[in-house]
């Protein structure tokens, strides 16, 4: 149902934006005939209802049509090359953000008022306030270009060397992950304290639960729950595609190709990126609920 | 050396013109047409020096003879439209198929027409028939053989994807194959500037699939194409000229000009040229030891462009005060160290049999008078004006505030409207709903190609401009066989655009172009062409 109703909206919001696609595909000085044989090659010429049945009929059945503003190319076949790029850039970020922020907002609630928690706090403060595009720009310039541990722009495709693809992703995986991290600690961080605060551990302390075994067994069962929450959000923000992270180190995602074709007025492509994101979302809330009743059985009854 | 080089390529550029004239029969209108060759190479030739020249202050470290092997990666701000060289594309994308593909003809450094895939042609006396001998044991980068038919098809083809009311598809006639060696192309009425049409790229008519599989006779052949990344070429060993020096050529496509920047500075890649007068800086005081600057033109003719149908600008004293109103210089000045050429008319300088010189100072940067004729024609107090500017163009939209705060000071109060592409071409452009705009048009060898826009039903003179006089003026000058004839007439139409201050035409825009100096031998062309073919690696 999300689905369907983004979709249109997506191809009602194309109709109402000005700029015509068989004239961004075409010579400045085309003939009035060229541009409308294209404009009808492109089904342009076609009410909205039927070129949005048309569309949905065969997106059904998994063809997104041909793209606009590169010959012979179908989205299909342009989704697959960006996909594995914005993937691999998704999962090295989420596991940064997994491996270096549970262990830090456990660390910060533990410690919470001492020196190393006050340290956490004050960094993650800083790293939050920090774009990701800006990052990825003071990243290129240190570690590309001064210490050159990377050149900027020279991605290797997986298929060609999987090894040198991913010693090439980390720095922007890194520019991507290291806000989220920082969110995800204080988040992670509040929320187990606020979960400290509840009578359940002290009772569980007054029966002489140590204190270390109540953290946990029972508060960070309790604690991740919003947490979960967030990440999802920002799981699906990544997969969406990081288009600024993407267009400061030159990869060929997701994201880049969404800007391009909706200044090309690329039709099909956008309106399949867009289907992929909000599949993406909708997955994703899916596997969360999923997820809430692992951790909290208590849904499950309510549900 | 490279200034020997450049001088040396243009020696070898006038012999080769010099040669196919002797192969051209003794009909009296192919030495009226090499003559006229000759005599535009010759006085071009001295601007292409002075290029060199102008490299060669900043071209310290390339002391070096060429050597053969090597590749280089040019870097791009945008992908390309495709790889078919008869559909309409852009200018990035011819600049970059240049090295793939050759006509019957192809263009020089000089701006002028060497013959590639034919080896002669003869031009009939009324300019109606053009006969082409194919060059001898010419073949496809595949290795199979050019042949007539090849040359029929590929001429049909390009005419029949143009349309049926393109200006190509309705000047020829019929492609006639007289011999297995000649093809004619009979033209509807007489056209003595229908060979630099001629390059079109000659394929293979057994392809059938041009854009995927690309087959040309260039110096370079097509290895594959990723969408968004990249084309890698390779030097094409059928190549019936000198061959390229390089084995392998990368054209790069980079999301933005400040992250392809990085690359260069990174060594990702060695070539990117529309450099920002900033970045000329920090290379020139930073990295001095690792780039050369070469600077040539952009060959574009850059302006405020007007729309006769809004009001005030429907009288010609009001246009004249905007071109007295606005300090050229200071735009260029600003966007490129005043390195471009300040123009007057829709002409650039670099087509030097065309271009009348006396319209780039025929207003001189003057307020009072501007001040002047807006109260002769009744705006004393001014009036409002909307600058519509493509906002992609990070140049068009600094050149409109400059301008912006120029006029302010004769009292017009400008408005800035960015508008995207795509909109810029659907309103502006074709639907002429604009007051005014900055932009910049390019053109090829001819000089209708550049002027023909200004004839009152041209259904891309999108200023509205009409002029008896000049519609008379452009079909004389179509008409005329004569070079000196044709020239006198097109700069006639030059100064009836000047003086009717048509457009505030500002300037031809220098392009700065960063070259690793691991490499040398980059030339410019006066059309779209970036040729990899000349460039080779330093050896050290």
């Amino acid at each position: 149902m999300t689905l369907l109703l983004i979709t249109l909206l997506t191809f009602a919001a194309f109709t109402v934006i000005p700029g015509d696609a068989a004239l961004s595909k075409l010579d400045m000085d085309a003939t009035e005939e060229q541009v409308e044989a294209l404009r009808e090659e492109m089904g342009l010429n076609d009410p909205l209802p039927v070129r949005y049945f048309q569309w949905l009929s065969s997106a059904l059945r998994g063809d997104f049509g041909d793209s606009y503003q590169y010959s012979n190319v179908t989205v299909a076949e342009l989704l697959a090359t960006r996909l594995p790029v914005t993937l691999i850039l998704a999962i090295l970020s989420l596991i940064l953000i997994l491996v270096i922020s549970l262990p830090l907002g456990i660390l910060s609630a533990m410690y919470a008022g001492k020196w190393l928690d006050t340290l956490i706090n004050q960094v993650s403060q800083v790293v939050m306030a920090v774009p990701s595009f800006f990052l990825g720009m003071l990243m290129t310039y240190v570690f590309g270009l001064v210490l050159k541990w990377f050149q900027p722009g020279a991605y290797i495709s997986p298929s060609e060397d999987f090894w040198g693809c991913i010693r090439y992703m980390i720095f922007p995986a890194i520019a991507v992950a290291l806000p989220k991290i920082a969110m995800v600690v204080k988040f992670l961080r509040n929320s187990i304290l606020s979960e400290l605060h509840q009578d359940y551990v002290r009772t569980a302390r007054n029966k002489g639960a140590r204190s270390f075994r109540v953290l946990y067994s029972h508060v960070l069962k309790n604690a991740l729950i919003p947490v979960i929450t967030f990440l999802a959000m920002v799981i699906a923000e990544i997969l969406a595609g990081s288009i600024v992270v993407e267009q400061v180190f030159g990869l060929p995602g997701m994201g880049r190709l969404l800007i391009t074709s909706i200044s090309a007025r690329d039709y099909p492509v956008v309106q399949a990126i867009v289907t992929y994101i909000t599949a993406v979302v909708v997955m994703i809330n899916f596997i969360v609920d999923i997820l809430y009743q692992f951790v909290d059985p208590r849904v499950r009854t309510e549900v | 050396m490279k200034k020997k080089l450049v001088l040396f390529c243009a020696l070898a550029l006038l012999v080769s013109v010099a040669l196919g004239a002797c192969g051209q029969g003794s009909k009296s209108s192919d030495a009226q047409t090499n003559e006229s060759a000759s005599s535009e190479s010759s006085s071009s030739t001295d601007a292409d020096t002075d290029n060199a020249d102008a490299s060669m202050e900043s071209d310290t470290s390339s002391d070096s003879t060429p050597t053969t092997g090597g590749s280089v990666v040019l870097g791009m701000t945008q992908d390309l439209v495709s790889l078919d060289p008869h559909e309409s594309t852009d200018a990035g994308t011819r600049s970059v198929v240049f090295n793939m593909y050759e006509g019957l003809v192809k263009a020089t450094s000089d701006g002028d027409l060497e013959p590639a895939v034919a080896s002669s042609y003869v031009i009939s006396e009324d300019a109606t028939c053009y006969t082409f001998t194919l060059r001898e044991g010419i073949l496809f980068s595949d290795g199979t053989a050019v042949t007539v038919e090849d040359v029929k098809y590929s001429i049909e083809r390009y005419a029949q994807i143009q349309g049926e009311s393109s200006s190509f598809a309705t000047a020829v006639d019929s492609v006639v194959i007289d011999d297995e060696s000649t093809v004619s192309i009979w033209l509807t009425e007489a056209n003595s500037e229908f060979l630099a049409q001629l390059t079109v790229a000659i394929i293979p008519a057994s392809n059938d699939d041009p854009a995927g599989n690309p087959i040309g006779t260039g110096p370079f052949k097509y290895v594959s194409y990723s969408v968004g990344q990249n084309l890698i070429l390779e030097r094409n060993e059928y190549y019936w000229g000198d061959a390229a020096y390089l084995d392998q050529v990368e054209f790069k496509f980079i999301a933005d000009t400040e992250t392809a920047f990085t690359q260069l500075l990174a060594g990702t890649i060695d070539i990117l040229n529309y450099l920002t007068t900033s970045q000329v800086q920090t290379l020139e005081t930073q990295y001095s030891d690792q780039f050369n600057i070469v600077e040539g033109s952009m060959h574009l003719v850059h302006a405020l462009f007007l729309n006769h149908e809004y009001e005030p600008l429907s009288d010609v004293r009001v246009r004249q005060a905007l071109c007295y109103a606005v300090n050229r210089e200071e735009i260029n000045q600003f966007l490129f160290d005043g390195a471009s050429e300040i123009i007057g008319s829709h002409m650039i300088p670099a087509l030097t049999t065309w271009y009348e010189e006396s319209t780039a100072d025929m207003y001189t940067y003057d307020v009072e008078k501007a001040k002047e004729l807006l109260a002769e024609a009744g705006y004393a107090d001014g009036f409002d004006l909307t600058i519509s500017v493509p906002s992609s163009y990070s140049q068009h939209v600094d050149t409109a505030q400059i301008i912006a705060s120029q006029l302010e000071e004769v009292g017009i109060n400008v408005t800035i409207q960015e508008v995207e592409w795509t909109t810029w071409l659907s309103d502006v452009y074709k639907g002429r709903d604009y007051q005014a705009t900055v932009i910049s048009f390019d053109g090829d060898l001819n000089p209708s190609d550049w002027l023909a826009r200004y004839k009152s039903d041209a259904s891309n003179n999108f200023f509205n401009y009409s002029s008896e006089e000049y519609d008379a003026l452009l079909e004389q000058a179509l008409a005329a066989i004569d070079t000196d004839e044709k020239a006198d007439l097109y700069k006639q139409m030059q100064i009836n655009l000047a003086e009717n201050a048509v457009a505030v035409y500002i300037e031809d825009p220098a392009d700065f172009v960063a070259v690793s100096s691991d490499y040398a031998g980059y030339v410019f062309y006066p059309t779209s062409a970036w040729d990899m073919s000349t460039i080779y690696m330093v050896s050290k």
